[in-house]
């Protein structure tokens, strides 16, 4: 994990940029934690996510999870070394404590209210799907997750960046603009595209609209559609 | 035709029958997109991981199933482990027989159950020496200098 300030990487990422082929979704500086008891299933969505451009830190536990972000009661918090956090994506089954628990510490805290939260289950059950979107999950994916889950993720989420960083948020429409192709459209507000620095400010003042309303109209893209298209195995 | 013609022939007829008869799914082809040159082994390392996990879920399963009293919610978490681990890695026969598995935990069939575990066992051998052969000849067409020829 890099210690470096946002600002040094924005810089180093525009210089790499040209050079290492990255796709235009893919989005640079962003911190992922994961959150799943299986290994196997770890192992996968490290991967997913760091050929996305992500980095990540994966840990086996929900618990673990709240230790690492500093909010296990029952630790004080140790050597969170001020890497933010961009994005928490977590498996719903777990023991202890299950992804929908996670969920709601993670939205009853002050610090880490605003960081979306991802489910990921094997499970295509309405009624919790209903409930994580209900209690501020971003997004629910469907098990087993697959590359166009994480880059549609990351498209629609870190296209703009309404959580923190101007200079972050910056870049990344400026590169969106630039090697846009076809990711989703929907999410991006039209005032965006006159590229201010500023509209970081619109953006914080446009909400999100998924984590109120599980049947978001807009896309393609949207949790149920996806829910929707996939096999129903279970 | 050569050796690597003749492996890399050898290599496409045995994938396309696994994904015919079913052994795998297209989750195995998803974990594929994510092997590259930074990563060549990262199918190997994932499907070793799964192995290494389903033989102990195995293990677990046999314990479970052979108690007085059974758990049917351990053996139910037990199967649902296995059936996701499955599901991850494309497995699609065994996380087939672990659907089944888990409605007869539900049930609490013991019977219907030991069933399950033997077929599950079953399938799950019989993915392991197919994705056994398919790595070995992977290597071979590796070591007779050939590439390994990608199904899209």
């Amino acid at each position: 994990m890099a210690r470096d300030g946002v600002f040094s990487r924005w810089r180093r990422t525009e210089k790499f940029e040209g050079m290492s082929g990255l796709s235009p979704s893919d989005c640079h500086d962003v911190h992922v934690l994961a959150v799943d008891d299986s290994l196997v299933d770890r192992k996968v969505i490290e991967r997913l996510l760091k050929i996305t451009s992500c980095k990540v830190t994966a840990v086996d536990s929900g618990r673990r999870a709240l230790q690492f972000l500093g909010l296990d009661e029952e630790k004080s918090p140790v050597g969170f070394d001020g890497l933010k956090v961009d994005l928490i994506i977590t498996d719903y089954c777990m023991p202890g404590m299950t992804g929908y628990e996670l969920l709601k510490k993670i939205k009853g805290s002050s610090t880490f209210r605003e960081v979306p939260v991802v489910i990921m289950s094997s499970e295509n059950v309405l009624a919790r799907i209903d409930s994580c979107l209900e209690e501020g999950a971003e997004d629910f994916i469907v098990k087993p997750v697959k590359l166009s889950d994480v880059k549609r993720l990351k498209d629609y989420m870190f296209g703009e960046d309404p959580i923190q960083g101007e200079g972050k948020g910056v870049n990344k429409r400026k590169l969106r603009e630039a090697c846009e192709i076809s990711s989703s459209p929907s999410s991006s507000p039209p005032s965006i595209s006159s590229s201010s620095p500023l509209s970081s400010q619109s953006l914080s003042s446009s909400p999100s609209p998924r984590s109120s309303s599980p049947s978001s109209p807009s896309s393609l893209d949207s949790p149920t559609r996806r829910l929707k298209m996939t096999n129903c195995d279970t | 035709m050569d050796v690597v013609s003749q492996l890399q022939r050898q290599f496409l007829d045995f994938t396309t029958s696994l994904y015919r008869e079913g052994f795998l799914d297209d989750q195995f082809v998803q974990l594929q997109k994510l092997q590259d040159e930074s990563n060549p082994e990262f199918v190997i390392e994932v499907v070793s991981l799964f192995f290494e996990d389903s033989e102990k879920l195995l293990n677990n399963l046999s314990t479970a199933l052979q108690q007085h009293i059974v758990d049917y919610k351990q053996v139910d978490a037990l199967v649902h482990q296995f059936k996701g681990s499955s599901s991850s890695i494309g497995a699609q026969r065994v996380k087939n027989v672990c659907v089944s598995f888990r409605n007869y935990c539900e049930e609490k069939n013991v019977e219907g159950c030991f069933r399950c575990l033997q077929q599950v066992k079953h399938e799950y051998h019989l993915v392991k020496s197919r994705l056994d052969a398919l790595f070995k000849l992977e290597q071979q067409i590796l070591a007779a200098g050939g590439s390994v020829p990608m199904i899209a």
